[in-house]
């Protein structure tokens, strides 16, 4: 009985969840016809497939925003890593003077949501001339306070010894960065790897701030506006189809990567 | 100097800009204007005053209200369901962190589109059992409780994640211990020994839930555009249109006051709450 119940609320709780993504997958199969019918689920075929499918890559430049997001997450990985690894190991092992200064800082910034100083970073953006661009969309988001305090969480318990005899082996602080502290911390950097690509593949509100040209779209952006053109004509297994195409990346490579990215979200990052 | 870089990156784009903002806030500047005044204290008066800004608080408040409570206890309670399951754990845990990395623009027009008022699949199967059918995103009664359900969709499966990460440190002789004292299932075993331990993941997850809730920009961005009648607008909204709709990047660095002030709060009593913890 007991475990009857605890099936059953499961099964709903489980059918809520998905939900979205059925329905999504589903009509983005189906003709316009059968969607419209007004029966519980439409009906897919494979002419449907194609037209809808064929309309979302053409009727919008999906393409190219699939390009841009896997471009502007590239970049802003690699830069977040580049700066913030140099940092987390300062942070851990060299004592500087303004070492308690700056970690006091980076623990402030964790509090700071983007929101706040995107709109200064905005008028400068704009009076730089660089809306609608590359740079834009990326610069915001090279420095990573997350990133910073985690790397310096993970390098902390590095033994000191091993840094000591590779100082005598002649490695210098940035090849001890590189060579033994990254490769050392490999779990945190694909957690945090998995975490930013995330956030950034999924991110709406910068690009919806600095973009306004269709072909610097990001895919959230992208299929944002396309649904906004589409609310007349209402194209709804185009824009479904779009969807899945935008979903399918980080859907599918949490499916294959699942456990590093749990254990990136464990650590509850939000930005 | 290894942090130069970052803690120069840390100054310029992020500590720089947010103390502007306080400055800002203080005065009348536009976007595209050359000068500007000082206003004082008025546009954080305009934001009590005016009936549209007051609106955006008291949704932004009333959607935290909702989503956060039901978020974070549906959370617990499948988590604890799931991690009671045998063979078919590993399955459940995939579908509910699903929505988890999701791009949710895609996801919330989905949700339109299963909501939609002629041939959305609730609306169809309201119909069928007898119902009238309901605009749940144009109907201003009931488009803030929409979105709700929606936040509340996207939120569930990462505090599951929280959580199950949570169980799983908790030390098993204790629920040894436990059973041997009688506490060995159901309720009893939960409040006796399952909750206590699992506070401090709980006060984390409401933490996280807080913030995330109170940031909620997307699906009023691509669904309702505030609407209808300011039904759904919220303060994450109401900032970006003030500042990048309407230029007035016065008003909307007061709001981002607000914004700034609140979810520091959160964070500084996630941090004192847990420094008291831990001592005791």
């Amino acid at each position: 009985m007991r475990r009857a119940l605890s099936l059953a609320v499961l099964a709903v709780a489980a059918a809520i969840t998905l939900a979205p993504f059925v329905y999504m997958i589903v009509v983005s199969m189906a003709p316009q016809g059968s969607i419209y019918a007004g029966s519980l689920l439409p009906v897919p075929s494979f002419g449907a497939i194609a037209r809808n499918y064929g309309n979302a890559l053409t009727t919008v430049p999906l393409p190219r925003y699939m390009a841009n997001g896997a471009f502007v997450c590239a970049v802003i990985l690699v830069a977040q890593v580049t700066i913030a690894a140099p940092a987390g190991y300062a942070l851990a092992k060299l004592p500087f003077r303004g070492r308690p200064l700056l970690l006091c800082g980076v623990v402030l910034a964790l509090m700071i949501p983007m929101q706040v100083p995107a709109i200064p970073l905005y008028v400068a953006v704009a009076y730089a001339g660089l809306l609608n661009t590359y740079t834009a969309l990326i610069v915001p988001f090279v420095i990573s306070a997350f990133a910073i305090f985690l790397f310096r969480q993970f390098f902390v318990n590095y033994p000191d010894e091993v840094l000591d005899a590779a100082r005598l082996d002649g490695f210098s602080e940035l090849g001890i960065v590189w060579r033994l502290m990254v490769p050392a911390a490999w779990p945190a950097v694909a957690a945090f790897a998995t975490i930013s690509v995330i956030n950034h593949w999924n991110d709406l509100y910068w690009p919806l701030v600095v973009v306004t040209d269709t072909q610097m779209m990001t895919p959230p952006l992208g299929l944002a506006s396309f649904r906004a053109s589409g609310e007349q004509s209402g194209d709804v297994g185009a824009l479904m189809a779009g969807g899945v195409i935008v979903t399918a990346p980080l859907v599918i490579a949490f499916l294959f990567f699942q456990r590093a990215l749990i254990r990136g979200l464990g650590f509850g990052a939000r930005t | 100097m290894l942090a130069a870089p970052a803690a120069f990156l840390l100054l310029a784009l992020l500590f720089v800009p947010s103390s502007l903002v306080l400055v800002l806030s203080l005065t009348d500047y536009q976007f595209g204007m050359t000068g500007f005044d000082w206003v004082g204290g008025d546009n954080f008066g305009r934001m009590w005053d005016d009936p549209r800004f007051r609106q955006s608080l008291l949704n932004t408040g009333l959607y935290v209200a909702i989503v956060t409570p039901v978020s974070i206890f549906a959370a617990l309670g499948l988590a604890l369901l799931i991690e009671a399951q045998g063979a078919m754990r590993g399955v459940l845990r995939t579908v509910f962190f699903l929505p988890v990395t999701a791009t949710l623009v895609a996801m919330a027009t989905a949700w339109e589109v299963v909501l939609h008022p002629s041939f959305g699949m609730v609306n169809v199967a309201l119909d069928a059992m007898g119902f009238d059918k309901a605009r749940f995103l144009s109907d201003p009664q009931l488009a803030l409780g929409t979105l709700a359900f929606i936040g509340i969709w996207k939120m569930v499966g990462y505090n599951i994640l929280l959580f199950i990460a949570g169980l799983s440190t908790l030390p098993a002789d204790i629920y040894e211990a436990a059973s041997i004292d009688g506490a060995d299932r159901g309720w009893k075993r939960f409040t006796l020994v399952t909750w206590p331990l699992l506070a401090p993941v709980t006060l984390f997850v409401t933490v996280i839930t807080l913030i995330r809730a109170v940031s909620e920009f997307e699906t009023i961005a691509v669904l309702t555009n505030g609407g209808p009648n300011g039904a759904t607008e919220m303060i994450l909204y109401t900032l970006y249109r003030e500042a990048f709709r309407y230029f007035d990047i016065g008003m909307a660095s007061a709001i981002a006051v607000v914004f700034l002030g609140v979810v520091a709060a959160v964070s500084i009593l996630n941090i004192a709450l847990f420094d008291r913890r831990s001592r005791l």
